[in-house]
């Protein structure tokens, strides 16, 4: 049963996440939430591994969780959910490649669903800066001063200097982060 | 058989030596595709791989499904695809049960705080490239804003506003029969 829960929510994320990489995370966090499957400190390690491991970043996002809610066939399952509806998908395309490429409805779709997606990705970029950069307990006390993790916020922001400076891969910058995070102990612990 | 045996093992070395989005693996598919191979023309992978990024699903999916189907048809699509999650199920299996084994070490747990900052900025910066090609204008721009509050203060499931603005893409370019939008 949860198998079939796995593959179908995987089904969905297939067929409705549009435009690579990053694209399955809001669905990822959407599914979080529903399930409880997984937690969103859970999802960004699950991120940062799938960045700086081989393989496309959306399977191994899929194999990951899929893994962590069932074991390996949890992992076998929710991949072959998230490559159905492309199969599918891409099977029927395939015989009106030339239609499809030029039609005016597909273009005015896609019009409207990349900047959709690009909003989703962003929210659910917001969803992990509350949990990286935000101290809910002291946020709700009204404890303004140590809602936000300074040292985190440096750190966000010599990441993204070194990002733009550099351009390095973005496993670089995991694992110089990693480090960062253990040598001043950014857990706490 | 043996073809698409050969099909399964290319792509599933085409899988593993893609790192992050499916934007990396191009170089690799022209190589192996239409140089070393010839299973497909420079022109057709082009093809295949712009419509793969305005079909649903993962990139590097969609392109080996159109390869293996243009080489085998059906048949050769499912396998390619097969072959290029196999190396994914493969690695990331092994990673998941490793860190489920460390992860209540303090310095494990040290590590990840870290990397959950680099995460948000990773994510962010995605999402500036994205936004160069995708809020083009003052609709694109309204509906960016819009999901992005929309989807932080309700908790609303990601395919709602998929279906809503892939309908009102239609609606904007169609029935206003306004210019622009290259699919």
């Amino acid at each position: 049963m949860l198998l079939l829960r796995l593959y179908l929510e995987f089904f969905k994320t297939g067929l409705f996440a549009v435009g690579g990489g990053l694209a399955t995370v809001p669905f990822l966090t959407d599914m979080a939430d529903k399930t409880g499957w997984f937690s969103h400190a859970e999802l960004a390690n699950m991120i940062a591994i799938s960045e700086s491991t081989p393989g496309p970043m959306g399977v191994n996002m899929a194999t990951y969780v899929g893994f962590t809610t069932a074991g390996i066939p949890g992992a076998i399952i929710a991949t072959l959910g998230l490559i159905t509806p492309s199969i599918i998908v891409i099977l029927l395309v395939a015989r009106v490649l030339a239609a499809f490429r030029t039609n005016k409805i597909v273009a005015g779709v896609f019009y409207g669903l990349r900047p959709a997606s690009v909003g989703l990705i962003a929210a659910a970029g917001v969803a992990i800066v509350e949990l990286a950069l935000v101290n809910v307990d002291a946020l709700a006390g009204g404890n303004w001063m140590q809602a936000i993790s300074g040292r985190g916020v440096i750190l966000a922001i010599l990441v993204w200097l070194c990002a733009r400076r550099f351009k390095p891969h973005p496993a670089v910058l995991i694992a110089a982060s990693a480090v960062v995070g253990v040598v001043f102990h950014f857990a706490g612990v | 058989m043996n073809e698409l045996w050969q099909m399964f093992a290319l792509f599933a070395r085409i899988g593993g030596l893609t790192f992050g989005g499916g934007y990396a693996m191009l170089p690799i598919l022209q190589r192996e595709i239409v140089e070393k191979r010839g299973w497909a023309t420079e022109e057709e992978l082009m093809d295949y791989y712009a419509v793969g990024q305005c079909t649903p699903g993962i990139i590097a999916v969609n392109t080996a499904t159109f390869i293996g189907n243009k080489r085998r048809g059906t048949i050769g699509g499912i396998v390619a695809t097969l072959g290029v999650v196999f190396p994914s199920l493969v690695i990331i299996t092994i990673i998941a049960a490793f860190i489920q084994n460390f992860a209540h070490l303090a310095w494990v747990q040290n590590a990840f705080a870290g990397i959950q900052v680099c995460v948000c900025v990773l994510i962010f910066r995605t999402v500036v490239k994205m936004a160069r090609s995708a809020v083009i204008d003052g609709p694109t721009l309204a509906i960016f804003v819009a999901v992005l509050v929309g989807s932080v203060v309700f908790s609303l499931t990601p395919i709602l506003f998929v279906i809503v603005c892939g309908a009102l893409g239609v609606a904007i370019q169609v029935l206003l029969k306004k210019e622009g939008g290259e699919a």
